[in-house]
Formats: C-alpha cells, sequence, structure tokens
C-alpha cells in the first residue's frame, strides 16, 4: 500500500504531500502521523503541499481532520506551499480550512511552528506560576 | 455549438477520479486557459467525478472539447445510474450533504465554470453538465 513518508526534524514531524490523496492513503495518513506524533512527543507538524496541482473539498476535509487530530495530541499543524491558484479556487468552492494555520514556504512554517511551541510552553510556565501565587 | 473531440472515461473507483484529473487537465492545457483557470476546471472535475462514484455509485464522464464561432471550450458531463437526487435545490446549497462531505461539490463546480445544467430523476440516474470557455486564439 502506498503511504506518505513522515520526516522528522527536531520537535517537528514533516510530511510532503505528493501522491494524490486517496481515501486509504489518508486514512493511513492519519494513523501514521498520530502514532509519530505521540512516538516523538512531536510539538508540531508541518505538511507541505506544493506539489499539489488542486485541493478539492474532499482533501479539505482530510487535511481538516490531520489538523483537529494533531491539536487533540497536543500538537501544532501548520500548512506550507500552497499554490495561488489553488487558494483562489478553495476559496471559490467554499472551502475555508479553520483552525489550520498556514505559511508560504516551509521556512516560514517551521518559524510559526516554533512561535507557537514556544508561546505555549511560557504560557504554562506562566500559568503554573500564577497558580503557586494563589496557594 | 460543435464537439470538436471527445473522451470518455468509467468512474468505478478512486483511481478513475485521479485519471478523469489528468484527462481534463491535459484539454485545459491544450486550450491555454490560465493556470487559475485550470486548476479551477480540475477541481469542479474532481468534485463532480467523486459525486458520480460515490453518490451515483459509479458512473462515466465524457470530456469535450467544444467550439462556438467567437470561443472554444471544455465541456464535462458526469452521468451516473444511481439513486438520483430527490431535491435539486437542497443538494446545490453549499454545506448540504447526505454524505460525510463538506456539501461543496454541486455549488463549488457551479461556480468554478460558466455553464452548469443538471438533470436527476430518482432510482434512475443524474448528469452534470459543466463547460468553461475561453476565446479563440
Ligand atoms: N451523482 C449523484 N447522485 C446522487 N446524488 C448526488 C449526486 N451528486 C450529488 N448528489 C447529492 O447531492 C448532495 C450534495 O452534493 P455535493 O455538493 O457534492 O456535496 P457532498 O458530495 O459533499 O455531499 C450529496 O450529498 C448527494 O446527496
Ligand atoms: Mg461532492
Amino acid at each position: 500500500m502506498d503511504r506518505i513518508p513522515i520526516l522528522k526534524i527536531g520537535d517537528v514531524l514533516l510530511v510532503t504531500i505528493q501522491v494524490d490523496f486517496h481515501d486509504r492513503i489518508a486514512i493511513a495518513l492519519l494513523e501514521d502521523l498520530s502514532e509519530k506524533i505521540v512516538d516523538n512527543s512531536a510539538k508540531g507538524v508541518l505538511i507541505d503541499i506544493s506539489a499539489l496541482e488542486m485541493v478539492d473539498s474532499f482533501m479539505g476535509r482530510i487535511l481538516g481532520n490531520i489538523s483537529k487530530t494533531a491539536k487533540l495530541l497536543d500538537c501544532h499543524c501548520v500548512l506550507v506551499g500552497m499554490q495561488p491558484a489553488i487558494a483562489i479556487t478553495i476559496t471559490e468552492l467554499g472551502i475555508t480550512l479553520p483552525g489550520i494555520y498556514t505559511a508560504l514556504t516551509a521556512e516560514d512554517g517551521m518559524k510559526l511552528l516554533t512561535d507557537m511551541v514556544k508561546s505555549k510552553t511560557n504560557g504554562k510556565t506562566s500559568a503554573k506560576k500564577q497558580e503557586a501565587k494563589w496557594r | 455549438m460543435a464537439v470538436k473531440s471527445q473522451e470518455e472515461r468509467s468512474i468505478a473507483n478512486e483511481d478513475d477520479i485521479l485519471d478523469v484529473r489528468n484527462s481534463v487537465k491535459r484539454v485545459t492545457a491544450l486550450l491555454n486557459f490560465s493556470l487559475v483557470n485550470q486548476t479551477k476546471i480540475i477541481s469542479a472535475a474532481s468534485e463532480l467525478a467523486r459525486n458520480t462514484l460515490e453518490h451515483g455509485k459509479g458512473g462515466k464522464s465524457i470530456i469535450q472539447l467544444v467550439t462556438e464561432p467567437e470561443r472554444i471550450g471544455i465541456r464535462l458531463i458526469f452521468e451516473d445510474t444511481g439513486p438520483g437526487i430527490p431535491d435539486l435545490a437542497r443538494a446545490l446549497e453549499d454545506g448540504y450533504s447526505t454524505g460525510r462531505g463538506m456539501g461543496l461539490g454541486l455549488g463549488g463546480a457551479k461556480r468554478l465554470m460558466d455553464d452548469f445544467d443538471i438533470e436527476s430523476k430518482e432510482n434512475e440516474g443524474t448528469r452534470v453538465t459543466v463547460t468553461k470557455w475561453t476565446e479563440k486564439n
């Protein structure tokens, strides 16, 4: 069975979507990714879609599911590399991708993830400090 | 309107959707559609082919190169002998889905293409015809 490879770079998992999403590939990706997020305590997932020539509502739903699942596993998800023609088309189609962060390049996406992870860790520490003060 | 050439593809599984998309892509490139319009046409084809497969229980698509005196275009016909659509107006509404989809396929394809036509009879099947035009060059 075809599978979409998942690379690990530091705290981040990198998924490059090159092949067409099929139901079974999409389901396999969701499962593989969830496992890898937990196994590696990954804090971020970067999904590169620059090789895609289109995103339809089926793929939009899958990308949304990946992002939601990652979030439940305490992991941020950033979509990078969307072609302008795709952005125009999915807007006209009506696909909104709620809750999905995007960046233009993989580099920007990495920065965004790093910032998100940092601010979350900071947020947690200050929340703990707050708790300590109140006690 | 004259049909200059046409290609028929059956839609029986997910791989066929990809084949339809690739055929459509070839014709849109041949007609020199802009990249944005190519993307729109391929996306509309993908939505409609998936409907033929999922809701129509399989069928076929016909990809045509059509001409008129002033313009040339791509016409896509998606046909199935599935359950049909009881309420067309409802099916065209954004967000309406009897499955687990986003409910954007029909309405979206209509927006992405220039002409949109749908015929459906309960228990007989559905035929969706869409066209996008470009000036002759
Ligand atoms: N070829 C078809 N045969 C039967 N029903 C269809 C067909 N195409 C669309 N429909 C009906 O119209 C609804 C809306 O279609 P669409 O806008 O593509 O949304 P989705 O596919 O996400 O459900 C579908 O849920 C289905 O009930
Ligand atoms: Mg659909």
